[in-house]
């Protein structure tokens, strides 16, 4: 265990999180017991009046969760040099197994907030609240992600030894290694870029379509999830070597240094807005069938898609200029 | 609706609010920005302390080679050096020369160093700042101290080593080799270890493999492993000087809790007015969101600027004995002042966040006000 | 306009202390008109009131404002209907100390979101047409109690909401000053506004201005004239 001050605030907001989000579960399984909107009861005008504290609590976990995946992806950087072998972020996520997992179940609880209070917008949209036991279901299963990752984030910084030698993105991201990650590195170069832009473009278009004509928002949803993963393989595979202008450089996390002028922040703020809309967008179009959200719901779909084809043709340019630009040049042309 | 002329409006009325009553908040403000002054000089000055440690030992061998005798630090004979013979990827090899000395005229430990190169002239002794401090010493004056056979040597000071390097340097005296040996009574073919320098980072763990091998009751000291050692001691003060402030949160957090939770009756009736004429919960929630934002916003810019003066203009004088170590020689040296976004969110996940989650339930709870409870 | 239908309101109910204000009434609001509740204290009519400006949900019974059955909306939505259906003048006018007079005059406002330039040609224009104009900027707390109650009409209009709702708007007034805002009451109703106002103050009868006058006792409406 390292006491270190990064560690401890992360710790505490995991720890909070994990505490909001079960006392947010505990009320949707009491709020789905009693929920009679018909009823003028005084307990359901308190139900109603829970709801907004709901609400808010999960606006304040999604921001927590923003502010301590940043944090934890700076600590990573900041501590590695207490480990041997680690020169940036990967090398201490890779110092036990609880790294990366940490790490995904971070990004994961991100994405579950952003959909929640998407649903919740929408819900609001309404006037019979026709949303509201989707919508505290899913908070009863988000919860538990809340929790693990809590969990597995403890383990994570109770088991970091510095004493173990770890690997850093030259041998973890390497394309001779074995695992995911070293999979993802020995990508070839030419099939990697086509399937990467073949993704990107099928999700853009499908984002236009459902910004244009209203339709396709399961179909987009899915692309949005699926071009994140393609994203960050294709940052892992390419676009990290052609801007670190080095053949075997492979690692998603030293972009955000100032090294490579804070580019990182560039490149993954629009890809995050982008998926947290696009899957917004997705999730929300199928209730456009409802009656009370007939009329409401389209045009919010549309905002969202709207912004998340935005959004991802920022990150597409922005990308594409990067290879453009760089020295490297991975594929003869 | 325009979402953004909302939220102006609402931010604009909440400011109203804040400057009507500019006492009540008062308390608040002072205690959550005390707390966020103590947090961040802590954080602040033990991150800016391993900066300085870091840059320090930037100069220093890249490997030290100390002899060991029945598990303890022994004296490296010169032959060594010809042992080691050539080891690729080592620039150069130097036997070095230093100790303690215990002053019992200050009850002080100085660390005594006889660098081949830059040390000083016979006769001579540099000395640092906290040893002229303690001793009273300037450059030309003679500086006495009792040698190995309890005789009496006698140094001139040269010159006072500059303060910009005190952390390391306060207690240090620098004199000749030849006086080092004379003082201490070591034998002309003796050295305390090995300085080797390695030009390749990359090799310094193959080099520290071989010079295991070749000398077998040596152990090998890498500058990495001390620049890590550095960093996780002062981690760990820096942790137990937070864990120690972690019940100031907690008193402040009850505090701001019991605060938020005490809603003034006229407070209570404004909000009813504004629920009554058709404010939504929604919107009051957000009013109070945005009080409890500009107070955190406030207090965090104040402790933080605050904490910014106390440890790089005022050098820290509430905790720095605890963070440096307890020593007579006690060092002063001014801090490089930096600002680092990993402590800046480190700082508002320990003190902005946990304000706001104590505080919500209570917001919420005066923002569902009843609207008809104005006409009860 | 308003209908009410066998509405009931019940407090703390399923409590020791739970008590009925409200025992199934029947009411219906026409457009355009001045409708007084009377009834002593305790009878039901400010209760009555909450749940025609929106302010609360009968615990059972139908409300209908302009055909639509608002009895179960939730509380975003009567937020907003309040706001842009209703001005409320309270007893005692209740407006917020330490404010200006225009920032009183503005607050319904603020959560429609609105250019505030419009904003503050509105207020303008209301604080002309009732001669506070030249108090504006100052704060409320130092206004005469003529000038006070002229405010908070002013609020009741910011939104130009169809209903005025006053809920003993004369029960701390002196007669001239109880006068005054009858007339101005009066205005409003000329101005084709719906009025609906609680009282048991003998002088808003005695001037002739409700159109209808619906009696109250024991939560119940025991009679309505003409």
């Amino acid at each position: 265990m390292i006491f270190h001050p990064a560690i401890l605030a992360l710790l505490a907001a995991s720890a909070i999180n994990a505490m909001v989000l079960l006392a947010g579960a505990l009320f949707a399984v009491h709020l789905l017991r009693h929920w009679d909107l018909a009823s003028g009861h005084e307990r359901q005008v308190r139900l109603e009046r829970q709801t907004y504290l709901a609400a808010t609590a999960v606006a304040l976990v999604l921001a927590i969760q923003f502010v301590a995946l940043l944090l934890f992806v700076y600590n990573a950087e900041r501590m590695s040099v207490l480990f041997t072998g680690a020169m940036c972020a990967t090398g201490t996520l890779n110092v036990n197994a609880y790294g990366f997992p940490t790490l995904i179940l971070k990004i994961a609880g991100f994405f579950l907030a952003v959909v929640w209070l998407a649903l919740n917008q929408a819900d609001n949209l309404a006037r019979d609240y026709p949303l509201i036991r989707r919508k505290y279901a899913l908070l009863i299963a988000i919860a538990p992600v809340f929790l693990a990752e809590a969990v597995v984030q403890a383990l994570y910084f109770l088991n970091l030894n510095p004493n173990v030698i770890t690997s850093c993105c030259g041998s973890l991201f390497s394309d001779t290694g074995a695992g995911v990650a070293a999979e993802l590195a020995a990508l070839p170069a030419r099939p990697a870029l086509i399937g990467f832009y073949v993704v990107l473009l099928a999700t853009l278009l499908a984002g236009l379509r459902l910004w244009r004509r209203g339709r396709g928002g399961r179909l987009f949803g899915l692309l949005s999830g699926v071009q994140f993963a393609a994203a960050v393989a294709a940052i892992v595979a390419f676009i990290s070597l052609y801007v670190y202008e080095h053949p075997h450089h492979h690692c998603p996390f030293c972009l955000l240094k100032a090294d490579f002028d804070y580019i990182g922040y560039a490149l993954y703020l629009p890809l995050f807005a982008a998926t947290g809309y696009g899957l917004a967008a997705g999730l929300l179009q199928p209730y456009a069938r409802i009656r009370s959200l007939a009329v409401v719901l389209p045009p919010l779909v549309r905002r969202h898609a709207g912004l998340a084809v935005a959004n991802l043709a920022a990150f597409g340019l922005l990308a594409s200029w990067l290879i453009l630009d760089s020295h490297l040049k991975l594929i003869a042309p | 609706m325009n979402g953004f002329a909302r939220q102006r409006y609402l931010l604009d009325f909440t400011v109203a609010s804040l400057m009507r009553r500019p006492g009540r908040n008062l308390s608040l403000l002072l205690v959550y920005t005390l707390v966020v002054f103590l947090l961040a000089s802590v954080m602040l000055y033990s991150q800016a302390i391993k900066g300085k440690a870091a840059a320090l030992l930037q100069g220093a061998p890249e490997i030290v080679v100390q002899r060991m005798e029945a598990g303890r630090h022994a004296l490296m004979p010169a032959a060594y050096l010809e042992r080691l013979g050539r080891l690729r990827g080592v620039a150069e090899v130097q036997g070095r020369l230093w100790g303690y000395y215990y002053d019992p005229a200050v009850a002080a430990n100085y660390t005594v160093m006889a660098p081949a190169r830059d040390g000083a002239a016979p006769g001579q002794v540099r000395i640092g700042a906290g040893i002229a401090r303690v001793r009273g010493l300037a450059a030309g004056d003679v500086f006495s101290l009792r040698g190995y056979d309890g005789q009496p040597h006698a140094y001139t000071v040269a010159a006072v080593l500059p303060a910009t390097s005190e952390l390391v340097s306060a207690d240090l005296m620098l004199i000749a080799p030849a006086d080092f040996r004379a003082f201490f009574g070591l034998a002309d073919d003796v050295y305390t270890d090995l300085a080797l320098s390695v030009t390749n980072p990359a090799e310094v763990r193959q080099v520290a493999r071989k010079l295991a091998e070749r000398l077998p009751d040596c152990r090998p000291i890498l500058r990495e492993e001390v620049l890590r050692t550095y960093e996780s001691v002062f981690d760990w003060r820096e942790g137990m000087l937070l864990a120690v402030l972690a019940g100031a949160v907690f008193a402040f957090l009850i505090f701001a809790w019991d605060k938020a939770t005490g809603l003034s009756a006229e407070e209570r009736r404004e909000i009813g007015i504004l629920r009554a004429i058709g404010w939504e919960t929604g919107d009051v929630l957000r009013m109070k969101l945005w009080e409890g934002g500009l107070i955190s916003f406030t207090a965090f810019c104040l402790g933080y600027g605050l904490a910014h003066l106390h440890v790089f203009h005022a050098g820290a004088p509430l905790f720095a004995g605890v963070m440096r170590g307890w020593s007579v020689l006690q060092p002063h040296f001014a801090l490089t002042p930096q600002v680092d976004a990993l402590q800046l969110t480190t700082l508002f996940l320990l003190s902005v966040v946990p304000y706001t989650v104590v505080t919500l339930v209570p917001v919420w709870r005066a923002a569902t006000v009843d609207p008809d409870s104005i006409m009860r | 306009m308003i209908e009410l239908a066998a509405v009931t309101k019940t407090f703390n109910a399923g409590r020791p202390n739970e008590y009925q204000a409200l025992r199934g009434v029947d009411l219906a609001i026409e457009a355009g008109r001045v409708t007084a509740l009377r009834g002593p204290s305790g009878s039901g009519k400010t209760t009555l009131l909450t749940l025609i400006g929106c302010l609360a949900r009968p615990s059972s019974g139908r409300v209908r404002l302009a055909g639509e059955d608002i009895s179960a909306l939730p509380e975003r939505f009567l937020a907003e209907l309040r706001l842009r259906r209703f001005g409320f003048v309270f007893q005692r006018f209740n407006l917020i100390p330490g404010l200006s007079a225009l920032d009183n005059i503005l607050l319904p406002a603020y959560p429609l979101g609105l250019p505030y330039h419009e904003l503050r040609a509105r207020a303008d224009t209301l604080m002309a047409s009732l001669e506070i104009d030249h108090r504006a900027a100052t704060r409320v707390d130092w206004l005469s109690g003529g000038e006070v109650q002229r405010v908070a009409i002013a609020r009741a209009l910011i939104n130009d909401p169809p209903v005025i709702i006053a809920d003993e708007p004369t029960a701390h007034l002196d007669s001239r000053l109880s006068l005054e805002f009858l007339a101005l009451l009066g205005r409003l109703k000329e101005a084709g506004k719906t009025v609906v106002i609680a009282s048991h103050d003998p002088l808003v009868f005695e001037t002739g201005l409700p159109d209808r006058v619906a009696d109250l006792r024991d939560g119940r409406i025991v009679g309505v004239t003409p």
